[in-house]
């Protein structure tokens, strides 16, 4: 903290004092508050009031209330498609904790100069694009990339194996994109661990894996939970790394509701599709909310 | 005190290194191998790179890119900043609502935003959909983030530095001009570094908003990693990796210096 203590002797706890706003300020709030009001705000409830209309044999919309869309959402075909998104989405979710748990600790428990450049060369991946990032494991992956020619001329193999448009590669490629993800809140965690407390476990007679699983472990859930949910949410709808490195062979929930609004010419089904992943969406972040809220 | 459970740790690390890092160091290394297939490295080249110069359809979306990045940037800039500074100086009603609608594009996942903007472009505003729909789109989810870099920077002001300087006849303005302005312009910057690389990687949030004259590089990146193996994109991959690593490290440095 900058600056001098206040003329009572005690900082203002939000810095300035807050007045109500005049017009001025209101005018100059305006532009954010358009903006919110008719990007945000108004773009969902549209999305919402589209998934109730109809279309014709064209693609246009037919302004015909009813409950159809949603009718058709709970076909098996694409309860199958969800649920697959969300266990793909689980999956990633739970290596990316095996993989980033150690490392974040790791991390957390390094000499203070090594761990930011630690941190940074965990962000500099996820810094670029993540479109890239797939391809560099397209290259790695397809029947002519790179791993297979090491296996051939190894002689390991003796023609080229399909590794790409598979559910690992798709799982892979979320694993890849979204790491970061996980060991950053992990880390934030990590650091804040009270040393003591695992010097007293060891003291006590614990060996590390009762020290991990008793002290270490639940010290840091909410660093956990926060990375966890940090994968989760945005591994369910990421559909441009599953339609890359699936194929299109195993569609996720995301691609469905893209091809509704593209090739499918079905807007007003793909927006009910969009309206229950929203739901779904509204209440993971209202659970993540709470959960901080009993932390804190 | 080095214990088994360090060494695991330390080796594990590594390995999650060596994961993250071989994928893109080898998409770099082969952007220089003269054979058109990945299968063996035949020699070094810098044709691929040569044969992108020429590339009519890929320098038209990369100006494309740079157009809507920079029209975002300004927007998102503006809204992001003006918005943090009267919402830390004023008591608005409502605040809390407002402050999750700011977070909400943050989170929100890429695909629900896309298709609700669509709606909202196509069926009721009626724009064509283009640079203009593009623009909107990216500040809507890149402004939040000039807005709580600044607002998380705002926290650490003076408010007696604000208070002298119109004790002194300053107006409010210029208050703001000469004192507020210059001790926020590190988090405005690295805001605004975010906005450009954030909005010069967007696929999803772009695919639904994009017209046919308006296609960004990602656009493009995707349709040719869709087909397959193609060494002009590992040339390309390689460039934009160095970009954006650049640009990046230069905005995290920028953020974290401090201006006493």
């Amino acid at each position: 903290m900058i600056g001098f203590a206040s003329p009572k002797g005690e900082r203002l706890p939000e810095g300035a004092p807050r007045r109500a706003p005049s017009l001025v300020a209101w005018l100059i709030l305006s532009p954010l508050l358009i903006w919110l009001l008719l990007f945000v705000v108004a773009p969902t409830a549209m999305l919402t009031l589209v998934s109730f209309a109809e279309r014709d044999s064209l693609g246009r919309i037919i302004w015909n209330f009813n409950l159809q869309n949603y009718v058709r959402a709970f076909d098996w075909v694409w309860i199958k498609i969800l649920l697959e998104s969300v266990y793909y989405a689980f999956l990633t979710t739970v290596i990316c904790m095996a993989l980033g748990y150690p490392t974040a600790y790791f991390i957390g428990r390094a000499p203070e100069r090594w761990r930011g450049i630690l941190l940074m060369l965990v962000m500099v991946p996820f810094w670029t694009s993540f479109l890239i990032r797939t391809y560099a494991w397209i290259n790695i992956l397809s029947k002519e990339g790179l791993l297979n020619s090491l296996l051939i001329s190894s002689g390991l193999l003796e023609e080229p194996v399909a590794m790409l448009y598979s559910p690992f590669a798709i799982v892979l490629g979320l694993v890849y994109n979204f790491l970061p993800f996980m060991i950053l809140p992990i880390y934030t965690s990590v650091e804040k661990l009270d040393n003591a407390m695992i010097e007293a476990a060891y003291d006590l007679g614990a060996g590390p894996v009762r020290a991990f699983s008793k002290v270490i472990i639940p010290l840091t859930r909410p660093g956990i939970a926060a990375g966890a949910m940090l994968v989760f949410v945005p591994s369910i709808a990421m559909f441009a790394i599953t339609t890359l490195m699936g194929g299109g062979s195993n569609p996720t929930i995301g691609e469905v509701i893209f091809k509704q609004f593209t090739s499918g010419r079905n807007q007003p089904f793909g927006a009910a599709l969009g309206t229950l992943l929203l739901i779904v969406f509204i209440i993971a972040l209202w659970l993540t909310h709470s959960q901080r809220e009993r932390e804190d | 005190m080095i214990r088994i459970d360090s060494l695991f740790c330390g080796a594990w690390t590594i390995a999650v290194m060596a994961f993250l890092y071989i994928p893109i160091v080898l998409l770099m290394v082969f952007s220089f191998n003269s054979s058109r297939l990945n299968l063996s490295w035949e020699g070094f080249t810098t044709k691929w790179y040569e044969a992108l110069l020429t590339n009519r359809v890929l320098l038209t979306a990369f100006q494309n890119s740079l157009i809507v990045a920079s029209a975002t940037t300004l927007l998102s800039t503006l809204l992001g900043t003006l918005g943090a500074w009267m919402l830390y100086r004023y008591r608005f009603p409502f605040q809390r609502l407002l402050g999750l609608l700011i977070f909400i594009p943050m989170v929100m996942p890429e695909v629900l935003m896309g298709v609700s903007l669509l709606v909202l472009f196509v069926q009721f505003l009626n724009i064509p959909l283009g640079f203009t729909t593009m623009i909107i789109a990216h500040t809507t989810f890149c402004f939040p983030f000039v807005l709580v870099a600044v607002q998380a920077r705002l926290q650490g002001l003076d408010p007696s530095q604000e208070e002298a300087a119109m004790d002194l006849g300053a107006t409010p303005l210029q208050s703001f001009w000469k004192i507020t302005l210059p001790f926020l312009m590190p988090a405005i910057v690295s805001g605004a570094l975010m906005s450009f690389t954030l909005s010069l990687d967007e696929y999803i949030v772009s695919v639904f908003t994009t017209g046919s004259q308006s296609q960004t590089l990602p656009l493009k990146v995707y349709g040719m990693a869709k087909v397959g193996l193609n060494p002009q994109l590992n040339a390309l991959s390689s460039i934009f990796i160095a970009a954006t690593v650049a640009v990046a490290l230069a905005g995290h440095f920028i953020g974290k210096k401090k201006i006493l």
